[in-house]
């Protein structure tokens, strides 16, 4: 009911928002579907990855490229784009989950810098540090052009719909239990019959291309693919959104990028060191609200929220 | 300049990368060894190092002033992290996955307040004494061998220093810990912290040492090469990446490992560097990386974990 | 035939050898007790039974099946449960969560809620099944194991000290209860309260420094001088 709620009052806002907080929650819808990615893996299965960019940017770039190379129209690359994320993630699933905690992070942050520092060496194609801006041609699926803003703001809500009842459908499933019960004792799960690596590698793959489809999205009605996207930086980034919205919260990572988009947004007019909110927030988090705002009304409010 | 020269330039140029890279890393290993913290934000102490050693060579001019910033840097930067360690660290009981959260805001937090005081610009720092050797090369010609001097084959006395301090200071880093109590207490506490605790050892007040040596060792590399490469407020993602590659691969938490991949990492990267495309080998090392965390947490030098 | 059977199993830890050639034989319906004094290798052998451990050498054959070389989660489709000596329950969870947990391999749809309700009312939580499991009390929470082991239906259930830290009153229901069970079901159960194990057990399997020193009823393991000293002289140097 909550879920279906705020799906009905984001469709109203784009008959009602102001123009810039218009364009502003298109861009969120399509970040906090990455963050929903990402806490497939970290919120649910408690593995916290430090290397989720190269998801991110396999998406964009898997779209990009054939968009901009290949020729493709708008759909066969969003196409693409997801299916480069799922198997990007399905190979890095296969190395590190051989490895657990502290090692699996570094792990994912190796091979997420990797992946950046390839998008650079082949600059030829990707264009660098610099990126590429989408042709017109490539931006407009079923007739319907993407860059206008209404249709962009239309794009970006399917996009997170789509992610939070997929969200919604897994955790409620067995796999989704078992996927929490992993978090909270993976040798438990394992005793009692479960195949704990086989449900680690499946949570990756959704996780990995959920958040390839966000950034697939992303290039595509923002008209834009650049390395930023595969920096460092947006790695961290969603981990930010997850922990603020709460860890393990259907809704936690929407409510995390709401915040931490409106927070930067605003403290990028008073200085341009708009990262160290995100640096404050980090600390801050961890120390004294790792629940995060959703975890923490979980806790106070309502026990059963998903 | 032919292949001869060309190799003994990069294999001097790697020499000073190795020097440097050394006590950087050994820096983060002595945390990771005695704390088994990760610190991510390695990287921004180096940072900072520089960017002290500039601001007081500014304040006071001449050799005296770097001579001064030899001092004030580390120790600054040791202060700050043991202040990082006593209010963010000890309060996570030193969690591996939620300190690592937590170095990552302490990185944003220290590069983004270095942005809005010190600002985006990249400044140099003055050696207090140097000069350019230009270096012999033997050749066989028509008349036999003789010496010649290859244009641009050539160091420089600074450079030589920097090897030369690195050493010195690496060699006395290891005495400390062999010979000292106050290494022997760290040493103790490496091996088994219930067992320190239960033999009097304050482990926290150790803890907060070593956090702070640690970073003042990153200070101190960069004040040793700040001449050569200016201080921005951006500089310490390199040698974060560097150390990070060096630790692993050395084997988590062993210094002479450490020493040995520093050693090697910093010589393969000039030669790769000057051969190759420096983002190449950057490329390799961060999968090099990766693969034997996958393979051989124990390092390729390291001794099989019990 | 023999349900479980143990041949020559082994473990080296750093050049230690915690388990030294065991050999083992459990008969389908049997509750067998395993004892000996701390360090005696017992919960390193269950740990090989279960495939918690990989063995260094020996052979381990359930069901007439050779499972050495089998991943935990598949011996457990077999038919094993396995309880943990340290309480190993999802804390996160309510108790109804964690008995359908275990449930689940076994049974789905409209029989899994059945199911739950039953394991859960044969250990005494029934009343308590919507509590979060972190939050019962320490004997609550050893029942939960219990009941989890009972969800999984196994034809062996191996319990690591199920009565370490429960209360007098407990361990009587805790007796009742593996009688009970022990119509079913094949239990092998590593107990150091020797009053549980001399009222419980069918056979009693002596370890001491990775071996077996003895294997007999209760009443011939009672008199076996071997064993006494083992727990009285110099067995507890092992540690």
């Amino acid at each position: 009911m909550l879920h279906l709620g705020l799906l009905a009052l984001l469709l109203a806002g784009h008959f009602f928002l102001p123009a810039y907080h218009h364009g502003n929650l298109a861009r969120i819808m399509v970040l906090a579907s990455y963050a929903m990615g990402y806490n497939l893996l970290f919120g649910y299965t408690g593995l916290l990855s430090l290397g989720h960019a190269l998801f991110f940017a396999a998406g964009m770039y898997g779209m990009g490229m054939g968009v901009q190379h290949l020729g493709l129209g708008a759909g066969a690359g969003l196409i693409l784009g997801i299916a480069s994320g799922a198997v990007v993630s399905a190979l890095v699933a296969v190395l590190a989950l051989r490895t657990i905690g502290v090692g699996f992070m570094i792990v994912t942050l190796m091979f997420a810098q990797a992946g950046f520092l390839t998008i650079l060496h082949f600059g030829e194609w990707t264009r660098g540090d610099e990126g590429f801006v989408l042709a017109q041609a490539g931006r407009i699926l079923w007739g319907v052009d993407l860059s206008t803003p209404g249709a962009r703001y239309l794009a970006a809500l399917v996009l997170f719909a789509a992610c939070l009842l997929i969200t919604l459908a897994l955790v409620r499933a067995p796999f989704g239990r078992v996927l929490v019960a992993i978090r909270e004792n993976a040798e438990r799960v394992q005793m009692l019959g479960y195949d704990t690596q086989a449900h680690k590698f499946a949570a990756m793959v959704a996780s990995g291309t959920m958040a390839a489809a966000a950034g697939a999205v992303y290039g595509m009605l923002f008209g834009y693919v650049g390395a930023t996207f595969a920096s460092v930086q947006y790695s961290i980034l969603p981990l930010l959104w997850v922990l603020l919205g709460g860890a393990g919260t259907v809704l936690g990572p929407f409510i995390g990028t709401l915040f931490m988009f409106y927070l930067i947004d605003l403290s990028s007019g008073v200085t341009t060191a708009y990262m160290l909110i995100a640096g404050v927030a980090l600390v801050v988090l961890t120390l004294f609200a790792p629940q995060g705002i959703m975890g923490e009304a979980r806790r106070r409010l309502w026990r059963g929220l998903p | 300049m032919e292949f001869g020269p060309h190799l003994m330039l990069a294999t001097l140029e790697g020499a000073v990368t190795a020097a440097v890279l050394a006590l950087t890393a050994a820096g983060l290993s002595l945390v990771f060894g005695v704390m088994r913290v990760v610190n991510i934000a390695h990287g921004e102490f180096f940072m900072l190092g520089a960017v002290l050693a500039w601001g007081v060579t500014q304040a006071v001019a001449g050799p005296w002033g770097y001579a001064l910033a030899l001092l004030v840097a580390p120790l600054l930067a040791g202060a700050l992290a043991v202040a990082a360690d006593v209010t963010i660290l000890k309060r996570l009981s030193y969690d591996p996955e939620r300190t690592i959260v937590a170095t990552i805001g302490l990185l944003y937090i220290l590069q983004q307040l270095t942005l809005m005081t010190y600002g985006p610009e990249a400044r140099p720092v003055v050696a207090p004494f140097d000069a350019r050797i230009a270096l012999p090369w033997v050749e066989h010609g028509a008349e036999g061998w003789r010496l010649t001097w290859p244009w641009g084959l050539g160091t420089t006395v600074w450079k030589l220093t920097v090897i030369g301090a690195a050493v010195a200071v690496l060699a006395a880093l290891w005495l400390f810990m062999a010979r000292t109590r106050a290494g022997l207490v760290m040493r103790a506490t490496q091996a088994d912290r219930e067992m320190a605790t239960a033999f009097g050892v304050p482990v926290e007040r150790v803890y907060a040492l070593t956090f702070g040596l640690g970073a003042a060792l990153a200070a101190l590399a960069a004040v040793l090469i700040v001449p050569i490469q200016q201080a921005h407020y951006l500089m310490g993602a390199d040698p974060l990446l560097l150390s990070f590659i060096v630790v692993i691969i050395g084997g988590l938490g062993s210094l002479p490992g450490t020493l040995v991949a520093a050693v090697l990492i910093g010589l393969s990267d000039g030669i790769i560097s000057v051969f190759f495309s420096p983002t190449l080998a950057k490329i390799l090392a961060t999968l090099l990386v990766a693969l034997v965390l996958v393979f051989r947490p124990q390092g390729l030098f390291g001794k099989r974990a019990a | 035939m023999s349900l479980l059977s143990v041949r020559g199993l082994t473990r080296d830890f750093d050049g230690l050898r915690a388990v030294d050639g065991v050999d083992l034989d459990i008969a389908e319906g049997e509750v067998r007790a395993l004892i000996g004094p701390n360090g005696a290798g017992k919960t390193t052998l269950v740990g090989m039974i279960a495939g918690r451990i990989a063995p260094s050498g020996g052979r381990v054959t359930f069901d007439g099946r050779d499972i050495t070389r089998l991943p935990a989660h598949r011996r457990m489709r077999l038919g094993m449960a396995y309880t943990f000596q340290i309480t190993s329950i999802f804390p996160g969870l309510t108790v109804a969560e964690n008995v359908t947990l275990a449930a689940r391999r076994r049974v789905r749809g409209a029989v899994l809620g059945a199911a739950v309700t039953e394991a859960l009312a044969r250990v005494g939580l029934g009343p308590r099944a919507d509590q979060v499991a972190g939050d019962l009390a320490y004997g609550h929470q050893r029942l939960l194991e219990i009941a989890m082991g009972l969800a999984q239906r196994p034809r062996l259930l191996i319990l690591d000290e199920p009565t370490q830290g429960l209360a007098e009153g407990e361990i009587a229901a805790f007796e009742t209860l593996i009688r009970d069970l022990a119509q079913e079901t094949t239990i092998l159960l590593i107990e150091h309260n020797m009053a549980v194990v001399m009222a419980l057990a069918h056979r009693i399997t002596v370890m001491a420094q990775g071996r077996v020193l003895a294997e007999g009823t209760p009443a011939g393991i009672h008199a076996n001088r071997a064993v006494q000293a083992a727990y009285l002289g110099g067995g507890d140097a092992a540690d």
